[in-house]
């Protein structure tokens, strides 16, 4: 059973719908238990940074993500999803960066509008773009090159995690991993056949 | 490279589609949500669905439509019209909605802008602005709310420098002198605002032929383009317009 975590930041009901169409029981939950008992993790959102983890935290869903990623539960964490994995974020914390889940090392911070030749990009970053992607498990039968959709501001940092990169006004970590705890900036959900594909092959993990 | 989007936009009335579809093998021509299962397998970038009715009594149909769009849909997809209070825009987006569009309740109270990009993030709040040329002149457009109906004497690059700060995600621009005419988006309209703000502009109003798509973003600079009969008279297709528009180097996804 696949666990979709309801934080209350809005619409689960396509990622939740996803996961179903790849043969996944699923359950969507706001509870702790809920998550403890999961054979794997999915954490969708959008939103904004502080809001969710204070959310996350308040309720202990926080505290059972990372009991379960630790044990080795599978986890996939989409767009806000993926940016709390790490470390930190910038995403309307007044001051210092507000902590993640610490899966992941480094700060998500705002995607920089000008790109390295002072050429101005549109900021929120959306509409569907590719993935030069390196990971065999997420991206397996995806042919390189493949669209996904994006709506984003922030961005999550390089690190050794990184596992499939997409290019706006810089190049951006898209795609992340540390053993089974996956993380997609774009939204499987949302697209299309290829995205379709990322969460079959996530669910054929967890189903092993 | 981030994609120029195409957008079949769809006008519905109490669950209907309204003017006119000619659309071949369409079982049910009239309804939504199978037009809209056709774009997402044309591969159109994104579906909007403009409920024109969404008067207050209303308002059940048009989340409905959201709910049964989210069961069937891999793409996408914004409902627009009629939002009037946060709650209204609350119920759309737990109702499925990716993205609401506001236009004449934002003019009225713009603080409605700050208070849902804040409840339900910047992406998900498209604000539409309906412009028209102030007579005369080159440079200078009018907002018009209520479906075009009331003129607000709002400059529109104003308007849509100010719904930016307040948090919107992208700009929804119909050119209200090019709406219907099949002439061609209103370049300059397009890039006057394109240029005037850090978010997506797609560009609305116009559309006659294959060209004008092209025209909407390298003359017009949008982001974005939308169409709506062309599509649905089946005069063209989402793969023709996206052939074209790779053909004057704009990156597309096939």
């Amino acid at each position: 059973m696949i666990a979709v975590v309801d934080y209350r930041k809005g619409n689960l009901k396509s990622v939740e719908r996803g996961l179903a169409a790849c043969g996944a029981e699923v359950l969507v939950t706001d509870a702790p238990e809920g998550i403890t008992a999961a054979s794997a993790i999915v954490l969708p959102g959008v939103g904004a940074f502080a809001d969710a983890m204070a959310t996350l935290e308040e309720t202990g869903q926080a505290d059972a993500i990372r009991e379960a990623v630790a044990a080795g539960v599978p986890f996939l964490g989409i767009c806000l999803g993926m940016h709390l994995m790490f470390e930190g974020g910038e995403e309307h914390a007044e001051g210092s960066p507000v902590r993640g889940l610490e899966l992941l090392p480094g700060t998500v911070g705002r995607l920089p509008r000008l790109d390295a030749a002072g050429q101005p990009h549109k900021i929120p970053h959306v509409g569907w773009n590719t993935v030069e992607a390196a990971d065999e498990v997420l991206f397996a039968d995806i042919p390189q090159g493949s669209y996904f959709y994006f709506t984003h501001s922030f961005a999550a940092p390089d690190s050794a995690c990184t596992c499939g990169r997409t290019t706006h006004s810089v190049t951006f970590p898209s795609a992340v991993r540390r053993n089974h705890a996956f993380g997609v900036q774009f939204h499987p959900e949302k697209s299309s056949d290829a995205g379709a594909k990322l969460l079959q092959n996530f669910v054929d993990l967890v189903k092993g | 490279m981030l994609a120029k989007r195409v957008i079949p936009c769809l006008d519905v009335k109490d669950g209907r589609v309204v003017k006119g579809v000619n659309f071949v093998g369409l079982r049910d021509a009239g309804d939504p949500i199978e037009l809209a299962r056709r774009y997402d397998e044309e591969r159109a970038d994104e579906v909007i669905f403009l409920d024109i009715t969404a008067t207050s009594d209303k308002r059940a149909t048009a989340v409905e439509l959201a709910s049964d769009a989210s069961r069937s849909l891999h793409l996408p997809y914004t409902v627009g019209g009629g939002f009037r209070s946060v709650a209204d825009i609350r119920a759309m987006i737990a109702a499925g909605a990716d993205k609401v569009s506001i236009n004449s309740a934002a003019v009225k109270d713009p603080s409605l802008i700050t208070v849902a990009a804040h409840a339900f993030g910047t992406q998900a709040i498209l604000v539409a602005i309906d412009a028209k040329r102030v007579p005369g002149s080159q440079d200078r457009w009018e907002v018009y709310t209520a479906g075009g109906r009331h003129a607000t004497g709002i400059d529109a690059i104003e308007w849509a420098q100010e719904a930016a700060k307040r948090g919107a995600g992208e700009i929804l621009l119909t050119s209200m002198d090019r709406d219907g005419s099949r002439e061609g988006f209103d370049c300059a309209l397009t890039r006057a605002v394109a240029r005037a703000v850090d978010i997506p502009v797609i560009a609305s109003g116009g559309v006659g032929c294959l060209e004008h798509f092209a025209q909407g973003i390298l003359e017009g600079e949008a982001d974005a383009v939308l169409a709506a009969s062309v599509f649905h008279f089946g005069e063209l297709s989402i793969r023709e317009v996206k052939e074209d528009m790779a053909r004057c180097g704009i990156p597309v996804r096939m």
